[in-house]
């Protein structure tokens, strides 16, 4: 139960794949421009990390050592393939606004990341759990950047969620603001460094923050700090 | 010693490589029809939205001609859909390309009728500056559905620019390289159509499939 919990704090936060390990920063940045296209690549991230996962954990004792980065690659390989042949069939506008971004999460870090580092050394019920807990991980930080970036670039929220979700989805797009002209610097690469920058940031802050509370008993009161008040 | 375990790892491999390339070939042929299917409701939808389906009863998609022109674009062969009613030439859907964008080809489909006034016009792939650039998708401004009922009467028709070439279109605020772009290439697809009209109907029809996008 304690593994669950370690491996779901881990996933969620304390070495959350984009804001500590800061992999797969790649699609990470591009794809974010809008909510439904961060929750698109993330969801394919997440099935691609979870069959990882667990089919590298079935097959940990019976590869050896010096091979095992080839076999991992090739697994990989195949699953994100095969999550590529069913968005290409049944989320067509979306594969097509994800582009290049679903074959290249073969190169993203975080998932050979896991299978090298978890899936290879533990049982499949736990590596599958990770690969689940690391997957949503990434995938809250790409939708929370996809809304920041959406929110400030043009206003809106869930843009064009019927890509993903089917017809029925587009009455969940949100208009928040009305702008004549997109706010460019967010939908443009140098917004997602920005935003991810400010995610971290609050990520330390607050880490900073629980440190502090939880560590160090009230300080003694310091002497008053001296004070300059006039330069002249 | 170092020779056995070379074989094995290299059988351990060969193993790995036909599981895993076998797992794709079947999903590949479980979702091939599913994925031409898609694809045909793609095509479809995009000659819906510049030619009104009820002006033609042919299957338009199949019915198409390959050509290499210059007039569609500088490179690459295009493919130009027929549209019939009744086995009369109704109207040429065209698609066409031009290099002269702010980055990358830009990718359009046009739509002729017989009188040579254009039924529609659409982007299907560009590159162009999210926010200024990217107005010529119908999705992000209707510009592009300006150009519907329009006709070019000859090659120096001045009215073809944009308005700030002294033409009729308008440029989008911090773009005006993208629409006069747009704007010429659709000029030329235009004159193509109505010089070409009556050649692009005897041509025999060719699989045009594979070129698609």
């Amino acid at each position: 139960m304690s593994e669950l919990k370690t491996l779901y704090k881990d996933g969620m936060w304390v070495n959350n794949p984009a804001l500590v390990q800061l992999l797969g920063l790649c699609p990470l940045l591009a794809v974010t421009s809008t909510v439904t296209n961060a929750l698109g690549l993330g969801l394919a991230t997440l099935l691609v990390l979870i069959g990882s996962n667990v089919s590298v954990s079935i097959v940990r004792n019976w590869v050896p050592k010096d091979i095992r980065i080839p076999v991992f690659v090739m697994i990989i390989a195949g699953f994100v393939t095969i999550v590529q042949l069913l968005m290409n069939a049944y989320t067509f506008g979306l594969y097509q606004s994800l582009g290049i971004f679903i074959p290249l999460i073969v190169t993203n870090c975080a998932i050979i990341g896991r299978a090298e580092a978890y899936a290879s050394k533990n049982p499949i019920h736990l590596s599958a759990f990770d690969g689940l807990m690391m997957g949503l991980g990434f995938m809250l930080v790409l939708v929370v950047l996809g809304a920041m970036r959406e929110l400030i670039g043009q206003g809106t929220l869930f843009d064009s969620a019927d890509l993903l979700l089917g017809p029925w989805a587009q009455s969940l797009r949100i208009e928040v603001f009305n702008f004549d002209n997109q706010f460019l610097l967010a939908i443009l690469p140098p917004g997602a460094f920005l935003g991810l920058g400010l995610l971290i940031a609050a990520k330390n802050m607050i880490d900073a923050q629980i440190k502090s509370k939880q560590t160090a008993p009230p300080e003694a009161e310091k002497g008053p700090r001296a004070r300059v008040t006039s330069l002249t | 010693m170092i020779v056995s375990s070379m074989a094995k790892n290299g059988a351990i491999l060969t193993a790995f490589a036909l599981v895993t390339t076998g797992l794709v070939a079947t999903i590949d042929a479980l979702t091939a029809d599913k994925i031409a299917e898609q694809e045909q409701l793609y095509l479809t939808s995009q000659l819906h939205e510049v030619l009104d389906p009820t002006t033609y009863d042919n299957d338009l998609s199949k019915d198409c001609i390959v050509i290499t022109d210059e007039r569609l674009g500088p490179y690459n062969t295009q493919v130009i859909y027929r549209a019939r009613k009744n086995n009369q030439p109704v109207a040429l859907v065209v698609r066409h390309v031009t290099p002269n964008g702010y980055s990358g080809d830009i990718k359009l489909l046009t739509a002729i009728l017989r009188d040579g006034t254009i039924a529609g016009v659409r982007t299907t792939k560009h590159e162009e500056t999210p926010g200024l650039g990217d107005k010529i998708e119908v999705k992000k401004s209707s510009w592009i559905t300006t150009f519907k009922g329009l006709t070019v009467h000859s090659e120096d028709d001045n009215r073809w620019a944009v308005k700030k070439d002294g033409g009729q279109f308008d440029q989008f605020t911090g773009a005006t390289i993208t629409p006069r772009a747009v704007v010429n290439s659709v000029k030329n697809a235009v004159l193509f159509a109505q010089n070409e009209f009556d050649t692009i109907f005897t041509t025999p029809s060719s699989r045009c499939e594979e070129v698609t996008q």
